[in-house]
């Protein structure tokens, strides 16, 4: 027999190259549209540019990471972008009732995570596909939301600094996504939460006989992805200076997950990164930000969008199973 | 004929074998063990027993109850009534977790893995080492003891790295099996562990498997369909038919003969019926 080795060996460095060679086509890509946007406009990256570039591309990243782990597990919140729209007011009533700004943060997240933990409940409890809960979920937030804000924009509270902080300041949604986007990686790398995460979404039943509890894992992404999206609606707030009770939407939602499967997180389930959501949702936002500038024609920009999606994905699900074929 | 005493041969040699490791106490015991599932009557006062170093081998068709008795002893389905005794301690089996902490352990045919995870996270899943203040996974550690425990109870595989996905049938099958002994499971249910697979492959588990009885720590309990290949392997076998234990020998003192006589007795009863 040969021996075990602990050492990568030449097949695993195959792997490896293969793994690393697919995030880097993702990122070839990026940097392709970035070359493409810069020589047709010639000030793509401008620093008034990269800010702006930065603010499209966080909110779907931060949206992503939730997403991902959610995917991973073989489910999906298709509600996130509606708790998105949803959280900020959370904030703005809670601030109403008298709470100081930070808790009231705080408090609107604890329900962001009470929406997280009902969906989950009731996709494991009740064996309803995630799909149709969240959809339900999608009506629902936007009723609440509809009903609560009277369908009118509110200004966030709290004075200038912790506005700057949580979004105003140019650079502060990026910086604030790099941060959960790393704080995300580890969990989904480096934790049992992410690797059992994996489990439940690679093998369900094997994962359930090795004691893995799994309903616990989707109940808790569900959590997380709401939380998360909360957040980002805040932040959003924050540096847009208005709750609009018709951000984020089904628009915010697949923006986060398609940055997810672009970056290579599978649909059907089991693995998934976070650092592709990120370069996904760079991807997308170089698309957005130079069709923008390009001046395209308002009526066709969804539709380039899509297809520019559309073909992200196709390639992604190509390259996937072309690699999982090259390995066994 | 000639089938008959080649089966006769390896069935004394399997015999020899058991009585090196006969000394072992009595790893797990079922009593009079009962299971509805509503209605349905899927086991109905079975009782069995594993000694340590002894290999028990449970056949019957599909539906006869024996993967409810694995089930059962795994601690995944509680039973209608019926005692359970661990090393001579009566217990109730609440959970899969609670019987693994009293090293019971079932490696499933094609269940137990998760393909997409590399060799050594199977290994250790539920089980993680950690190590700094945050608890975060020691993947250098993990790496490194699942490729020493392989090699300790000779299982080969390229790397420890690698997805599973990557693996042979037979090779995912021993990586499960080492996982278990691993993890101190010291009361082993294999559940078919040589369905589906060719001469070699099934020649690499049985290896393992005799390797681990020859520790002489470890009680195996193993479902099987090939009754050639279960006499041969198992120091005892149990026959179980519609939810009951309906023949119990030393594989010695048996035959495929007579195991295909007793089923092909049931065969003809359910016709008539």
């Amino acid at each position: 027999m040969p021996p075990v080795s602990a050492r990568p060996s030449a097949l695993r460095s195959i792997l490896n190259n293969f793994l690393v060679w697919r995030e880097a086509s993702v990122i070839l890509v990026a940097v392709l549209l970035v070359i493409y946007f810069e020589v047709t406009n010639g000030n793509f990256i401008s620093n008034a540019n990269v800010v702006t570039l930065s603010q499209f591309v966080a909110a779907p990243a931060i949206i992503a990471c939730g997403e991902i782990m959610l995917l991973i597990c073989r489910q999906i919140d298709l509600s996130a972008g509606q708790t998105f729209a949803l959280a900020p007011f959370l904030v703005y009533f809670g601030a109403k009732f008298g709470l100081p700004v930070i808790p009231a943060i705080i408090v609107a997240l604890l329900l962001c995570a009470a929406i997280g933990l009902a969906i989950g409940l009731i996709t494991v409890m009740l064996d309803v596909p995630s799909f149709v809960t969240t959809l339900g979920a999608f009506f629902l937030i936007t009723g609440i939301t509809l009903t609560i804000s009277r369908g009118f924009p509110a200004t966030p509270p709290g004075g200038p600094v912790l506005a700057g902080i949580l979004g105003a300041y140019g650079y502060s949604e990026i910086i604030w996504a790099l941060l959960i986007v790393f704080g995300m990686h580890v969990l989904l790398r480096h934790t049992r939460w992410g690797l059992h995460t994996s489990a439940v979404g690679g093998n369900e039943i094997a994962a359930a006989e090795a004691g893995i509890d799994i309903n616990r894992i989707k109940v808790g992404n569900f959590i997380l992805t709401a939380v998360l999206a909360g957040f980002t609606g805040i932040i959003e707030a924050y540096r847009v200076g208005s709750n609009d009770p018709l951000a984020g939407g089904a628009n915010m939602m697949f923006f986060g997950v398609a940055s997810g499967v672009i970056g290579g997180t599978a649909l059907t389930g089991g693995s998934g990164t976070i650092i592709g959501g990120l370069i996904g949702a760079v991807v997308l936002g170089v698309l957005q930000d130079g069709f923008t500038l390009q001046g395209i024609n308002a009526f066709l920009f969804d539709a380039i969008i899509g297809a520019a999606i559309l073909i992200a994905m196709v390639v992604n699900i190509r390259l996937l199973r072309w690699q999982r074929g090259g390995v066994q | 004929m000639n089938g008959g005493a080649q089966i006769q041969g390896n069935t004394a040699a399997a015999g020899s074998g058991a009585a090196v490791a006969e000394p072992g106490g009595e790893a797990i015991r079922a009593e009079g063990i009962t299971k509805h599932f509503g209605s349905i009557v899927a086991l109905n006062g079975v009782s069995i027993h594993v000694r340590r170093g002894e290999i028990l081998g449970i056949l019957g068709d599909n539906g006869a109850g024996k993967s409810t008795l694995i089930k059962i002893l795994t601690g995944f389905h509680q039973p209608t009534s019926g005692r359970l005794y661990v090393h001579g301690n009566e217990v109730s089996l609440t959970s899969v977790d609670h019987a693994r902490s009293l090293g019971i352990e079932c490696v499933y045919q094609d269940l137990a893995l998760i393909n997409a995870l590399s060799v050594y996270h199977n290994m250790f899943l539920n089980r993680e080492l950690r190590k700094g203040p945050f608890g975060l996974l020691d993947h250098a550690e993990m790496r490194r003891r699942a490729a020493a425990a392989l090699e300790d109870i000779g299982v080969g595989v390229p790397s420890v790295d690698v997805e599973v996905a990557s693996l042979s049938g037979g090779q995912r099958q021993a990586i499960a099996v080492a996982r278990a002994v691993y993890s101190k499971a010291r009361i082993l249910l294999l559940d078919e562990p040589l369905a589906a697979m060719g001469a070699r492959e099934a020649g690499l588990i049985i290896d393992l498997i005799e390797r681990l009885r020859s520790r002489g720590d470890i009680a195996i309990a193993m479902i099987a369909h090939n009754y050639a290949q279960t006499l041969d392997i198992c120091d005892r076998v149990v026959l179980v038919q519609h939810g009951e234990i309906t023949f119990e020998s030393h594989s010695a003192e048996t035959s495929v003969e007579e195991l295909l006589e007793i089923v092909r007795r049931e065969y003809r009863a359910a016709r008539r019926a």
